[in-house]
């Protein structure tokens, strides 16, 4: 808590210098780039990229919560049961292939660019998200649940206004997890010339200049941690709210 | 009035309730007793659907309760569960208010209607309207419990142990309030507990239960002096047996003229409290008042003819 007041301020901070004002950091960086090459990766500005890869990420997390907790909802409920084992073994596949092999494959079907980086971060992120929202949706107070058929909800109504709720902190867990692997997956799209800060790094590897490395891996890592950070903040919250 | 007909309830063939028939009067208070898995929760849920019967049905005024909507029926009946089941991400005042929202009341009546309860259950609106159920203790949690089933103000109430969490002096008061509210409003009452001075205190009818069979449904006098079963017998207690039947004869049926020494009851104690006063102070009377007058006293000798006298009429 003590730690984190300054943190996070000071890794916010840092973030942004990076993002908009690289070139005060020409003087860090410099002993690691290549004899006679630029220091500070200029093809292309940091903040545009920083602001595709994030959108990318928020995109396929996005349908990655909806697909997953709309499965989840529906194999909670009685007449869903019997898909439980079905859609694990879905989500699960999507989880075993290998990002670079799922890019390779929607290549030819969605061609360069965002497409299949879109579908490899969407798979990715299904699984954690499904899993948390299944155990969040099966494993609530039975008294509270039995309450909120006695008291007259109807099933939409019980849904709504008690199970999701009462799931929301373990669902967004699940969500955090996904995220945060999006967020690192995403650098591979640049492979395939999706525009992500993958760009900067594998730029770096190219020409062997290990400042563009350098530089990309702290941005994307940086934004990783303080979104987890936000994330987890945000479920401290909301466990304190709904009583833990 | 409730009719409850031959109702049965299996568990992989086991019955949990089995042929279960009783009549219940609109406006009285059944209390049913039994130990525990004796099938009382199982009865009481049938009542509201929340678990459907194997065979049998239910009639409230004449109409079988398979004939509505299973969350219509229920938001016209209060719930108190076994171990409150509040909303843990809803404040009080929003558990409390959860039917009548349902039924679309406007957010001032619903408001007034929380305080009203809170007032009556003795928690302090001020302070507990906004507390999460999370930051109450376990009583406090159930008399939440309790409005919220009271909310809407229902011609039918199931309560299930609704005051097992409260201590002695708390549980009393809960008890006249139910009490009190139920004459004022003329409702309906089935409550489940397996307290049996609690179901002689509140009940006009007591319902005893056993392995799933109703084996006594009668008046508080005729299940102590004429119990059914060995069990009926056991569950009313021989040793407590003449006391619970003097604790429901209001001290004013015997009143006589006269003067005794030491403090005076009112005429509303039962003779079970007039006994108890005797036996302690050593006196053989009791001065009894009405509205802080001397109206006579209660003798000892009275006392103990009219227990003679009820328990072998
Ligand atoms: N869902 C269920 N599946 C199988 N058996 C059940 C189920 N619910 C209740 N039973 C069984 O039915 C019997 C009656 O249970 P019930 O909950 O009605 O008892 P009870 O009288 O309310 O007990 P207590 O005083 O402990 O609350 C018990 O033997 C119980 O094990
Ligand atoms: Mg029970």
């Amino acid at each position: 808590m003590r730690i984190g007041t300054f943190l996070r301020p000071a890794l916010t901070l840092l973030l942004l210098a990076l993002v908009l004002r690289p070139v005060w950091f020409t003087p860090l960086f410099a002993p690691f780039a290549s004899a006679g090459g630029p220091v500070i990766y200029e093809r292309a500005s940091l903040l545009s990229l920083s602001i595709s890869h994030l959108g990318l990420v928020a995109a396929a997390s996005a349908a990655a919560t909806l697909v997953a907790v709309t499965l989840a909802i529906l194999v909670t409920r009685p007449a869903g049961a019997a898909f439980l084992p079905l859609s694990r073994t879905i989500t699960n596949m999507g989880q075993t292939f290998p990002p670079v092999a799922v890019l390779a494959l929607a290549v030819p079907a969605l061609g360069f660019g965002a497409g299949p980086t879109l579908v490899a971060l969407f798979l990715y992120g299904l699984l954690p998200i499904f899993e948390n929202a299944i155990v969040a949706l099966s494993t609530l107070p039975p008294a509270t649940m039995e309450a909120a058929r006695g008291i007259g909800l109807n099933r939409w109504q019980q849904l709504v206004r008690v199970e999701l709720p009462l799931a929301l902190p373990v669902t967004l867990t699940g969500i955090r997890l996904s995220v945060v692997i999006a967020l690192g997956t995403a650098t591979l799209g640049s492979t395939v010339a999706a525009r992500t800060l993958g760009e900067v790094i594998i730029a770096g590897l190219l020409t062997n200049n290990t400042a563009f490395v350098l530089q990309g891996g702290l941005i994307v890592g940086l934004f990783a941690v303080l979104i987890y950070d936000a994330l987890v903040q945000l479920e401290t919250r909301l466990v304190r709210r709904t009583g833990g | 009035m409730i009719e409850i007909d031959k109702i049965t309830r299996l568990y992989n063939g086991v019955p949990a309730v089995d042929a279960v028939t009783m009549t219940i009067e609109t406006g009285t208070v059944t209390v049913i007793v039994g130990t525990s898995g004796s099938g009382k929760t199982t009865l009481l849920r049938m009542i509201n659907r929340l678990e459907e019967p194997s065979s049998g049905e239910v009639r409230i005024n004449g109409e079988s309760t398979l004939t509505i909507k299973p969350h219509i029926l229920r938001r016209r009946i209060g719930y108190a569960i076994q171990g409150h089941g509040l909303f843990p991400h809803h404040t009080v005042a929003r558990n409390i208010g959860a039917v009548p929202e349902l039924l679309n009341w406007s957010a001032d009546k619903i408001s007034a209607r929380v305080d009203e309860l809170l007032t009556l259950f003795s928690m302090e609106p001020e302070t507990f309207r906004n507390r999460y159920p999370g930051e109450l203790s376990g009583g406090q949690q159930q008399r939440v419990g309790v409005a919220r089933a009271l909310a809407s103000r229902p011609d039918l109430l199931l309560m299930d142990e609704p005051f097992g969490a409260l201590d002695p002096v708390i549980r009393t008061r809960a008890q006249d309030d139910l009490r009190r509210i139920q004459k004022q409003l003329g409702s309906t009452i089935i409550l489940v507990t397996h307290d049996m001075e609690e179901a002689i205190r509140l009940a006009d009818r007591v319902a005893v239960m056993d392995s799933g069979q109703l084996v006594q449904h009668g008046t508080p006098a005729e299940i102590i002096t004429r119990p059914a079963t060995e069990f009926v017998a056991d569950m009313v207690g021989r040793v407590e047996r003449p006391l619970r039947l003097l604790s429901l004869v209001p001290v004013s049926e015997l009143v006589e003229e006269g003067v005794a020494e030491g403090e005076a009851l009112p005429v509303e104690a039962s003779l079970r409290d007039a006994l108890s006063a005797c036996l302690w102070t050593g006196r053989a009377a009791v001065p009894v008042e009405q509205d802080g007058v001397l109206v006579g006293r209660v003798t000892f000798e009275a006392i103990r003819a009219r227990a003679r006298a009820r328990a072998h009429p």
